[in-house]
């Protein structure tokens, strides 16, 4: 696979090769397979664990409220993985949600309907992307960098609306983005969520998009010489995590019945705690959706089954982050020892 | 083999203790903002005390890593999944637990709210530390303490828009008539910052001659006026006190800057939360309007219109208890 034929590729995309463009593809397409693989696994035995340590655990309703703990942050998690496999971060997603809340809430103190104030949502966070795509792309800044400054930015325009007070008018036909259920315990946002990671898988793994994601992510240089228009890319990329962060706000806002600026804080942690688990690679280049998904149940299982046992918070973060390494190292580690 | 045993064996236990547990016993989960803060930890140890007091009453302390709503309300899921007997939670969020809390309760568990309260659709009743004119009452009757032959008093508050401040301010103003010879000659500002409570003490001690006490209803403000008082020299002349923290203020009493501040007393706090919500997941008293819920030592708490109640006076620190709670909080 040369960087002609990637370019022949983009031009004529009836002939699209079914590998990635890159000689680090073969390796790590098959390391890729066994993360999933032993993640799956993990997630199992947890699922297992969890039954076993605590008898309301098996409960419809409990795994139902459980899946709350995960949805919105994968919703997130899935545009970026996609960005992080091209090579660039976002950090500001938490604060987007925050600014995206409030700007609802303005609109519904104002008197807004539903469909409004979907609309507002959404657009806040499209133009939150495109706020940063902009500074990334055109002033070729480092995203890391730039989405540092614009959590402060983002959120600090929420702190200056609301202060310390908060917006709660919020049409009650809203709240079924976050509180309502499609069929028995089955929730709108777990709906939501699964046809996003489908959405999102299709995107990653079966378009030619997908594929510049990738090129891009191992090489922005020779995936422009081979005709990728790799700022376009990756401006697509952010706009699609400011359009995805927008709607976590509308399910979280919706969930929450109220908007304060401290909504959210900290989440884009998590969001990359998840991407990260689900094996994308920090440096780029590669990741799969399904690892996400994977990940996201992972960590929803283990937080609600540490919550059942009342285990503290703070424990809670030390077993997250402990599994962070853990199943990162272990395949690197079985890696060392193969050789 | 042996594997297969250990974690049967380890199942069986497991089951039996969550069998136990289940059993008898009333299980109370004290909700906190987050976890790791000294005020909720001591309130922590205040529910243990009820719970001890109780007998058949089993503590659920938890409480998310960061103050968040959201941190807040998968905890609180994973009680309600436990079907614990009653929720008394100190909110991040007056209306963004409402939704999970009236879950709660539809699902036959008791909520409460304490401290820091939520919105009355998602609770059965509010716990209030003290209530305004009780605040109000006692921080002329601190100053007044130490002032046997009267005086002029100034205040040092937070900012000019914070409205408990204000509300406290005004409460201890109407109070005043009381003490025929105290003579309040200003009310100064410091933003609840630092320095600045640093320079409006300052300037208070230049001004006002004459000036016994500086009241400052704010836990910045308080430690500002007692520095300021100290180099300034002016211990024993000027007393400051208000509302502020034990572990801040032990200090400034042990060097005498300040003979007495109040602040709720957050061990009595989780103490009367536990044994209401105790008494109300038990049946023998009900959450209404005008009803009188007993708490236990502390006696009993009577409810507003909006079913809060105050608990208390502040809890007044001096030179005899500040030793016991100034690694509290």
């Amino acid at each position: 696979m040369s960087l002609s034929d990637l370019h022949a590729d983009m031009t004529e995309p009836r002939r699209a090769p079914r590998t990635i463009p890159d000689r680090l593809t073969s390796p790590l397409r098959r390391n890729l397979l066994g993360w999933e693989s032993l993640l799956l696994i993990v997630g199992i035995a947890i699922f297992i664990l969890n039954a076993f340590a605590s008898p309301y655990f098996l409960s419809a309703w409990s795994l139902s409220d459980a899946t709350f703990n995960f949805t919105e942050k994968a919703m997130i998690a899935f545009a970026m993985a996609l960005l992080i496999v091209a090579g660039e971060i976002d950090l500001s997603v938490a604060s987007i949600i925050a600014l995206a809340s409030t700007a609802m809430g303005a609109a519904a103190t104002a008197g807004a309907g539903t469909p409004v104030l979907v609309l507002i949502g959404l657009g806040t966070g499209l133009l939150c992307g495109a706020f940063n795509g902009t500074l990334v792309t055109r002033l070729g800044l480092p995203s890391i960098v730039v989405t540092i400054g614009t959590m402060s930015l983002f959120r600090g325009i929420s702190y200056i609306v609301l202060g310390d007070g908060a917006y709660r008018g919020y049409p009650t036909s809203f709240q079924w983005f976050g509180q309502g259920y499609v069929f028995w315990v089955i929730s709108f946002e777990f709906v939501l969520f699964a046809v996003l990671a489908v959405i999102f898988g299709l995107l990653l793994h079966k378009t030619n998009f997908g594929r510049a994601v990738y090129a891009v992510g191992n090489n922005p240089t020779a995936a422009l010489f081979s005709g990728i228009r790799v700022a376009r890319v990756k401006m697509t990329l952010f706009l699609l995590t400011g359009l995805m962060s927008g709607v976590a706000a509308i399910c979280l806002t919706a969930r929450l019945g109220s908007t304060r600026p401290s909504i959210a804080l900290g989440m884009e942690l998590e969001v990359v705690t998840m991407v990260v688990l689900g094996g994308v690679s920090i440096l780029g280049g590669a990741g799969s959706i399904p690892g996400v998904v994977i990940a996201a149940f992972v960590l929803g299982l283990v937080t609600f089954g540490l919550g059942l046992l009342n285990v503290p918070g703070i424990v809670m973060s030390i077993f997250t982050g402990a599994l962070l390494i853990g199943v990162i190292a272990l395949p690197r580690l079985i890696a060392k020892w193969r050789r | 083999m042996k594997l297969t045993k250990l974690v049967t064996t380890a199942a069986v236990a497991l089951a039996m203790m969550a069998g136990t547990a289940s059993a008898k016993e009333m299980r109370i989960a004290l909700v906190v903002k987050a976890l790791g803060i000294g005020f909720f930890e001591a309130a922590n140890k205040g529910a243990e005390e009820a719970a001890k007091d109780l007998g058949d009453v089993k503590i659920i302390y938890t409480g998310p890593t960061d103050t968040t709503a959201e941190g807040q309300i998968e905890v609180l899921n994973s009680l309600i999944a436990q079907k614990v007997d009653a929720i008394a939670v100190t909110a991040n969020d007056t209306d963004a637990l409402v939704p999970t809390l009236k879950k709660a309760m539809q699902r036959g568990i008791t909520v409460i709210s304490w401290d820091s309260g939520v919105a009355p659709a998602g609770r059965e009743m509010q716990l209030n530390p003290s209530s305004t004119e009780l605040i109000g009452k006692m921080l002329i009757k601190m100053a007044a303490d130490n002032m046997p032959d009267g005086g002029d008093v100034a205040v040092l508050s937070a900012s000019s828009t914070a409205t408990n401040q204000n509300n406290w301010i005004a409460a201890m103003k109407s109070d005043m008539g009381n003490y025929p010879d105290i003579n309040l000659v200003t009310t100064v500002y410091g933003d609840d910052l630092a320095d600045k409570s640093y320079r409006e003490a300052k300037g208070l001690i230049e001004k006002y001659p004459n000036l016994k006490a500086i009241i400052a209803p704010t836990s910045v403000g308080i430690v500002a006026a007692a520095k300021a008082v100290t180099d300034a020299g002016k211990i024993g002349e000027i007393n400051v006190t208000g509302l502020g923290l034990p572990s801040e203020m032990a200090a400034y009493v042990e060097n005498g800057a300040s003979k007495s501040f109040a602040i709720w007393n957050p061990i009595d706090l989780g103490y009367a939360a536990t044994e209401i919500a105790y008494n109300l997941a038990k049946g023998t008293a009900k959450a209404e309007p005008g009803a009188k819920i007993p708490m236990g030592r502390l006696g009993e708490v009577t409810l507003d219109e909006n079913t809060e109640g105050a608990m208390a006076d502040p809890f007044v620190y001096d030179k005899s208890n500040i030793e016991q709670f100034k690694d509290i909080f």
